[in-house]
């Protein structure tokens, strides 16, 4: 080449360098431009979330001067305390409200007044006075739980400016909460009931500890048979099972089951683990085997592409010392596959937790008020409980809705929190 | 005749060495019909195979070799790349039976006991024939882990005491111990290749094997590395058979007692290492020693 030609070369190379450059530069920009959009929306949805959900862990209480008369309340002084279990709470709790507002008559605006304080009063009542039973008789101020509504105007989440006939807050209603307030008779405290009850009708009764507990228990089933199962399949799979038809037949399988909606596993659980086994419906029980059938391909893959990328090397090594093939995967391919292994299984069990549908086909849809005590209790899911909040009509609903979320999202943190720890601590070895 | 023998190192292939007249190694490749030339038997075989054929799938790697490993010497494998000399020596341990589509045909034999038909467990054989890999592949574990590991799966230590026992003494015949005495619980992947193909080989005399097979121990390691591996094995023929495959002849030259040539598959001359190198008697031999082939 003659020092003409090479000449021609820089200069070509030199023109095409900027272009190159140039292109590179775009595409990082494109990079760039996708964070960012992405942030945003990120951004926007914790919002949104953290915004509307953050009044549902305040609750408002009302402090009524209640009137603990024998007589109303239908026992005698120094009565068991089965006599007080029965004993009429609301009557109580509805002659003070008359006691301090005076000025309300009629059915209509009476209803409306009994309406500012939530029916779960009548419970905390009748736990007080069991506590203390010598109250009986006296007068004494007590705070009580207020309605969602009631609750709503105080937080501000209801104005004046609504027109009265779109609101469920009547103007009498905002009147007497005004001069409550104006007492020092209204109070805002955290909201320890959303963690310690379970779902109800009320809005201020409602809580997330049946439905965090049934997410636990499902989890921990679906855990307890996902992964073992799973990690063994993919090692079988891998290490000893004979290539030939059989298994390329359940390799193809198991990556169409990876596939397949969720919803259908739902109808796999009915059909076989309530009608066929009768196992007990609504219970974390089925609704765990019938997740770990849908998280059994996601472990199985992921266990799999772990356990191929291990080093040929350091199963010769094993196997060259004298260890058997079994104990050159338990003590050697294993525990260097655990990390990919662990977060394979991470996003199945998040796949899992966030799941709803295949759970409203075996009945853990239902209405649930108790805490589920163990794996065969009628029990509901984190997801399932936003999905009946978000469907009731009450505003009250609407923030409690938005918490769970935030529940829910607190739960998949934890979660992946403890996978990159334990992986951490795999790597370390 | 155009058969190319495939082995598991690839094709083989070979470009001519510098500038002298380049031979092409398929030109030599017709040794239909050869006889193993020199002294394949010994009078006292530790290890000895008769007949032995090795395909994968249908492609035959290794042709009718025969040949013996004698007690306590250092018998060294050499021969082009993809001319079987790391296939055949996997046959010794069955190390070939983890390969699928594998196949092997003959017999070997450890003590006059049969290793393929008698019944012969790959586990027992493979402690009593350790074995050193090309790469340096410690476990992914602490020092001691590694070395004890043999130990431990065999049961050949009841007591704690027993085992740092068995760890000091191979970390010593490896020559290594004085080097990581202080760091036994650091991972063994830390050292250096030198001193992890050391570890290597501490791990496979730890499990006291009455062979160890080498396979190209050196070819990872820098030449300080490599004079310190040649040393040790030296040191370790005293007390275990041997038996090295290497691309490098000068090691062959230097560690071994006999040596094998290979070409495509199949055993073209052995003899006394010092007979092999300065009057091999086989005209692909002397190609190769002299580099006009490698």
């Amino acid at each position: 080449m003659s020092n003409q030609d090479s000449y021609k070369n820089t200069e070509v190379i030199q023109a095409s360098l900027k272009k190159r450059y140039a292109r590179e530069k775009r595409f990082q920009w494109y990079g760039r431009l996708a964070v960012l959009t992405g942030f945003a929306f990120l951004f926007i949805l914790l919002f949104d979330i953290v915004s509307k959900g953050y009044p549902a862990f305040t609750q408002q209480y009302i402090q009524l001067s209640v009137d603990f008369d024998a007589d109303r309340l239908g026992v005698e002084p120094g009565a068991s305390s089965e006599a007080l279990y029965q004993a009429d709470y609301l009557g109580v709790v509805k002659a003070s409200l008359r006691q301090m507002f005076p000025e309300a008559s009629g059915r209509q605006e009476k209803r409306q007044l009994y309406r500012l304080i939530s029916i779960g009063a009548e419970y905390q009542l009748r736990d007080y006075v069991i506590d203390n039973p010598q109250v009986i008789g006296k007068t004494q101020d007590i705070w009580l739980m207020a309605h969602s509504e009631a609750g709503a105007y105080l937080k501000g989440q209801v104005t004046r400016e609504i027109p009265e006939t779109d609101r469920r807050v009547k103007d009498t209603q905002m009147q007497w909460l005004d001069s409550l307030a104006q007492q020092g008779r209204t109070e805002s405290r955290f909201n320890t009931l959303f963690f310690s009850t379970g779902d109800s009708r009320e809005p201020e009764l409602a809580g997330i500890k049946a439905a965090l507990y049934g997410s636990f228990f499902t989890l921990l089933v679906t855990f307890l048979l996902a992964f073992p199962i799973g990690v063994f399949a993919a090692v079988y799979l891998e290490e000893f099972a004979p290539r030939n038809r059989l298994t390329d037949l359940i390799e193809i399988n198991i990556n169409n089951l990876a596939a397949v909606p969720s919803i259908v596993f739902g109808l796999l659980g009915l059909a076989v683990f309530i009608n066929f086994f009768e196992l007990p419906r609504s219970a974390p029980l089925v609704g765990g085997i019938v997740l770990s059938l849908m998280t059994l391909p996601t472990i199985i893959i992921t266990s799999r592409a772990a356990i191929q990328s291990v080093s040929p090397s350091i199963r010769q090594a094993a196997l060259g010392v004298g260890a058997s093939p079994l104990q050159t995967v338990f003590h050697h391919v294993l525990p260097v596959a655990m990390p990919g292994i662990l977060t394979g299984s991470i996003i199945g069990m998040a796949q899992a937790l966030g799941e709803s549908a295949p759970l409203l086909m075996i009945g853990m849809v239902a209405f649930i008020m108790d805490v589920p005590g163990g794996v065969t209790d009628p029990a509901t899911v984190l997801p399932v409980q936003i999905f009946l909040w978000a469907d009731s009509p009450e505003r009250g609903f609407m923030e409690k809705t938005s918490a769970a979320i935030m529940v829910l999202m607190g739960f998949l943190i934890v979660m992946n929190a403890l996978a990159i720890y334990l992986r951490k601590r795999f790597e370390l070895k | 005749m155009n058969s190319i023998a495939v082995t598991a190192e690839g094709v083989g292939d070979s470009s001519a060495v510098g500038n002298r007249e380049a031979l092409d190694i398929h030109d030599h490749a017709d040794v239909s019909g050869y006889e193993t030339i020199g002294w394949p038997f010994v009078d006292d075989p530790k290890m000895s195979a008769r007949n032995v054929n090795v395909y994968y799938g249908d492609k035959q790697a290794i042709h009718n070799v025969s040949l013996d490993i004698g007690k306590n010497e250092v018998i060294a494998m050499i021969g082009p790349s993809g001319c079987g000399k790391s296939t055949f020596l996997r046959t010794f341990n069955r190390m070939n039976d983890i390969i699928p589509g594998c196949r092997m045909e003959g017999n070997i034999h450890l003590d006059q006991e049969d290793v393929y038909h008698g019944g012969q467990d790959t586990v027992m054989l493979r402690a009593r024939v350790g074995m050193v890999f090309q790469k340096p592949n410690p476990f992914p574990k602490s020092i001691y882990e590694n070395v004890a590991y043999g130990a431990r799966i065999h049961g050949l230590a009841h007591t704690k005491a027993d085992l740092d026992e068995i760890v000091e003494k191979s970390l010593r015949r490896a020559s290594l111990f004085e080097e990581v005495k202080d760091l036994l619980d650091q991972p063994g992947t830390g050292l250096s290749g030198g001193q992890q193909q050391r570890l290597c080989i501490a791990r496979a005399i730890a499990v006291s094997p009455e062979v160890i097979l080498m396979d190209e121990p050196c070819s990872a390691l820098d030449p300080i590395a490599t004079a310190r591996i040649e040393e040790l094995i030296d040191e370790l023929k005293e007390r275990y058979t041997i038996a090295i495959v290497t691309h490098s002849m000068q090691q062959a030259a230097r560690v071994s007692q006999r040596t094998a040539y290979f070409h495509l598959g199949k055993l073209i001359e052995v003899g006394p290492t010092k007979q092999v190198f300065t009057m091999p008697r086989h005209e692909l031999t002397e190609n190769y020693i002299t580099g006009r082939f490698g």
